[in-house]
């Protein structure tokens, strides 16, 4: 590493702070870290005061201002690698290389790491592997020879039917090309429409938000059309990092021109020509076939003057809040904003803005084609048109499978997923933000308003299943790790609740007296005090097992 | 601009305000003390001390006094038990990882919600060396609660310095320069603005924090006037 990034550096003269995080990615791409000497020409480059670069750096934990290794292996630690045994992955590379988790080599060739969830859980264990000078890779079932000697990232998600509607035709192991996908037709019949009238048409689907928090599509699109200021913006949320939810992965590496005229759509109904995608830093894959798809949809004139810039976030659950998402763009620390104002009237760099998730914009072509009815009359009055969900843990065919809202949790893992394997012991359902649900239970149909009277969530469509071999008691301490781990550190409940409730979940095999008033404590203080749903999700899942599995939190 | 009144009640009080006022000042209009860590004047608010919570009509969630705007015809109440369970909960879980002995105020919070100094036995401190660095002040970051002050007045907020950020996230998040150097290689022009916001003792001039461990004129001289000085003085 000879530490001169002139001529990356000369590639962004001119340009101000939003380009803080593609910048720090060249440097860390090309140099392994970003040390004072970077820092300061970077300082030069985009006018930013040092101390506020490093303060980024330290923020997304796929930037390193220390000197790692030429070859950064990053391993899974969250459930469904657990249950995979990605733990014996990483003690075994660390064996072999005579290192602890999160140091480097005498001879600087390998750095070994923890990540969160890599979105390949139907295909665990997953690890990440960074070489310098080269691109990225997500690997899939990932074993320490592999990994050492460079590792192979071929993967296939099964998932999908002729007969679905966002995944038509089923999968194949390359993405869907321009030529097999079409060209825009819901584009062009938009374009006869007016702005507002595609909105009418989105509204009367009844299409609600796919990354968790369930808001009508129509109306952001309404409030961000009306509000004052230019530019607008579409934002993609593809920052899909909730651990057991891939879906939006599967969409983005299969169906990238799906994706790309929801885009363009959602574009033209709010009015705007500026779109950007923000995806997480853990999916190189997607992010290469979506610039690709961008660039071939561009050279085929179906963008007509609509820019889609795509942004690779660094390692930050809490970029998937939208606000902290802006943070990022803006080249900041991913902080969440206080809300209100709410991003259709103040969102990224102070525009009005809506933000989508990625399948929430995947499910608008079908819509603007085949009209609101067709969506409505598939699921239910409360969860309209087809849903995706990400399948993993114990069952025979973990995947992403699309459903019809309404179908029951028993029949779908007992149908599409091939049953489970062993005998149930818990579902968790939403990711590490959600609930559990006991064998009892399943029977609730998957809908987000029979999961939410049920005291659950659909949330994100993130449904794990543990047999009775699985220790939930180690699930709740990767659970509580992942949000420690993840808490951005601005509320002070959060920040410290997120501490106290590993501490506390660390000690489970021998608790002290008082510790589940205390977990009540802190999980509702969470929930009800802290600024964004980070915190008000983090203590969800282990307020769910206290309700549901009161037995692990006695001594034994 | 003309004045336009709302009325809304606060703790079963009807109280007429303008609109836009937060409910903390609205609060403190009727002499109702709602107690904050972060907030203060002078630096532009974040509303992440969360310790200022009130109920506004039983919502889903609290909201910040320091920050949320007065709601015309709302009820709200600044301690039902909701209220305080937050409220002591977030002063027990601070307690137990920052030393706030030199944080009176915060003291007082705690006895007034009756919180439980030892309420998270085993917790992880957040233990710091102190970092004597320059003759003004000196850095105690076992006393830093991560309200932001000193990094606000520092940058955009006063100073527009830009010595200090933040670093690492979560429960691990510092107070830092650029890679850790020392303030007298870094920007930072000793304007003493960080040490006037500070909430607790984590920042302190070096005077002052010399004559707490009894140190004698000589020694307090020695400690704050570098050699050059010394050699002026001497000449």
């Amino acid at each position: 590493m000879n530490g001169d990034i002139s001529e990356i550096c000369a590639r962004y003269q001119g340009r101000r702070r939003e380009a803080l995080l593609p910048l720090l990615w060249d440097v860390q791409m090309a140099q392994g870290s970003i040390g004072p000497a970077q820092v300061q020409q970077i300082s030069h480059t985009l006018r930013i005061p040092e101390a506020d670069i490093f303060g980024v750096i330290g923020f997304y934990t796929l930037f390193h201002a220390q000197p790692t290794g030429r070859r950064i292996i990053r391993v899974c630690a969250d459930p469904a690698c657990a249950l995979a045994d990605a733990d014996s992955v990483l003690h075994e590379l660390c064996a072999r290389l005579h290192i602890a988790p999160g140091e480097t080599t005498a001879d600087g060739e390998f750095t070994i790491e923890h990540s969160l969830c890599l979105g390949l859980c139907d295909l665990a264990p997953a690890a990440l592997l960074s070489a310098r000078g080269e691109p990225d890779r997500a690997i899939p079932q990932a074993n320490a020879d592999s990994l050492l000697a460079g590792g192979a990232s071929d993967y296939f998600t099964p998932a999908g039917d002729a007969n679905s509607a966002l995944l038509a035709g089923g999968l194949t192991s390359a993405p869907q090309s321009l030529a097999d996908y079409g060209d825009y037709a819901a584009l062009r019949k938009a374009r006869a429409m007016t702005g507002d009238r595609v909105i009418a048409e989105i509204e009367a689907s009844g299409l609600i938000g796919r990354g968790g928090a369930a808001f009508p599509t129509g109306l952001k699109w309404k409030f961000t059309r009306a509000a004052s200021g230019a530019p607008k913006y579409i934002v993609c949320n593809a920052d899909e990092s909730e651990p057991g939810t891939f879906k939006d992965r599967v969409l983005m590496e299969h169906r990238p021109h799906l994706l790309l005229e929801g885009i363009a759509l959602a574009a033209y109904a709010v009015g705007t020509d500026q779109a950007i995608i923000f995806i997480r830093g853990e999916y190189p894959h997607a992010t290469q076939i979506l610039q690709d798809a961008i660039a071939e949809a561009e050279a085929a004139g179906l963008l007509g003057g609509l820019t889609i810039e795509v942004r690779r976030g660094a390692g930050a659950y809490i970029c998937g809040e939208e606000t902290a998402l802006f943070e990022a763009i803006e080249g900041k620390r991913g902080f969440p904003r206080m809300k209100p104002p709410y991003p259709t009237t103040f969102g990224l760099f102070g525009k009005p803005t809506a933000v989508n998730n990625v399948e929430t914009l995947c499910a608008v072509p079908p819509i603007i084609t085949r009209g609101a009815d067709w969506f409505r009359s598939i699921g239910t009055a409360g969860s309209a048109g087809p849903k995706l969900v990400s399948v993993s843990g114990h069952v025979a065919r973990p995947g992403v499978y699309e459903i019809a809202p309404g179908l029951s949790l028993r029949d779908f893992l007992e149908g599409q997923c091939g049953g489970v394997t062993g005998q149930l012991q818990a579902v968790l359902m939403g990711g590490a933000a959600g609930t559990f649900l006991r064998p009892g239970e399943i029977d609730v149909p998957l809908t987000f308003e029979d999961l939410r009277e049920a005291g659950s969530t659909f949330g994100s469509g993130a449904i794990m299943v543990f047999n009775d071999t699985v220790d939930l008691r180690d699930m709740l301490l990767r659970l509580g790790r992942f949000f420690q781990h993840e808490s951005c550190g601005k509320c002070f409940p959060c920040q410290l609740g997120t501490q106290r409730q590993v501490e506390i979940l660390k000690r489970l095999d021998a608790p002290l007296p008082g510790d589940r008033e205390r977990l009540r404590d802190i999980g509702m203080t969470m929930t009800e005090a802290s600024i964004c749903g980070l915190g008000h999700t983090a203590g969800m899942a282990v307020m769910s097992a206290m309700e549901k599995f009161p037995g692990l939190f006695e001594a034994e | 601009m003309t004045t336009d009144k709302i009325t809304l009640s606060i703790d079963g009080r009807e109280v007429s305000v303008e609109r836009g006022a937060t409910i903390l000042e609205a609060a403190a209009e009727q002499g109702i003390d709602i107690p904050v860590i972060c907030y203060h004047e002078a630096t532009s608010p974040n509303g992440l001390c969360r310790v200022c919570v009130v109920d506004v009509d039983g919502g889903r969630v609290l909201q910040p006094a320091c920050v949320a705007a007065c709601q015309p015809d709302t009820h709200i109440e600044t301690d039902n038990e909701r209220v305080l369970r937050s409220r002591r909960t977030i002063l027990e879980m601070l307690n137990a990882s920052v030393d706030l002995d030199e944080a009176p105020e915060i003291q007082q919070m705690m006895r007034a919600c009756q919180a439980d100094r030892e309420r998270f036995p085993g917790a992880q401190q957040r233990d710091a060396e102190l970092i004597d660095d320059n003759p003004f002040y000196v850095r105690d970051y076992a006393q830093c609660l991560l309200c932001w002050r000193c990094v606000q007045v520092c940058a955009e907020d006063a100073q527009f310095t830009f010595a200090l950020t933040l670093d690492a996230r979560g429960h691990d998040t510092t107070v830092a320069t650029a890679f850790d150097i020392g303030l007298t290689e870094s920007p930072c022009v000793f304007c003493g603005q960080c040490i006037g916001v500070c909430p607790t003792g984590a920042l302190k001039p070096k005077i002052e924090w010399g004559m707490e461990r009894g140190l004698g004129e000589d020694e307090l001289r020695a400690l704050t006037r570098r050699r050059r000085k010394r050699a002026r003085e001497n000449a």
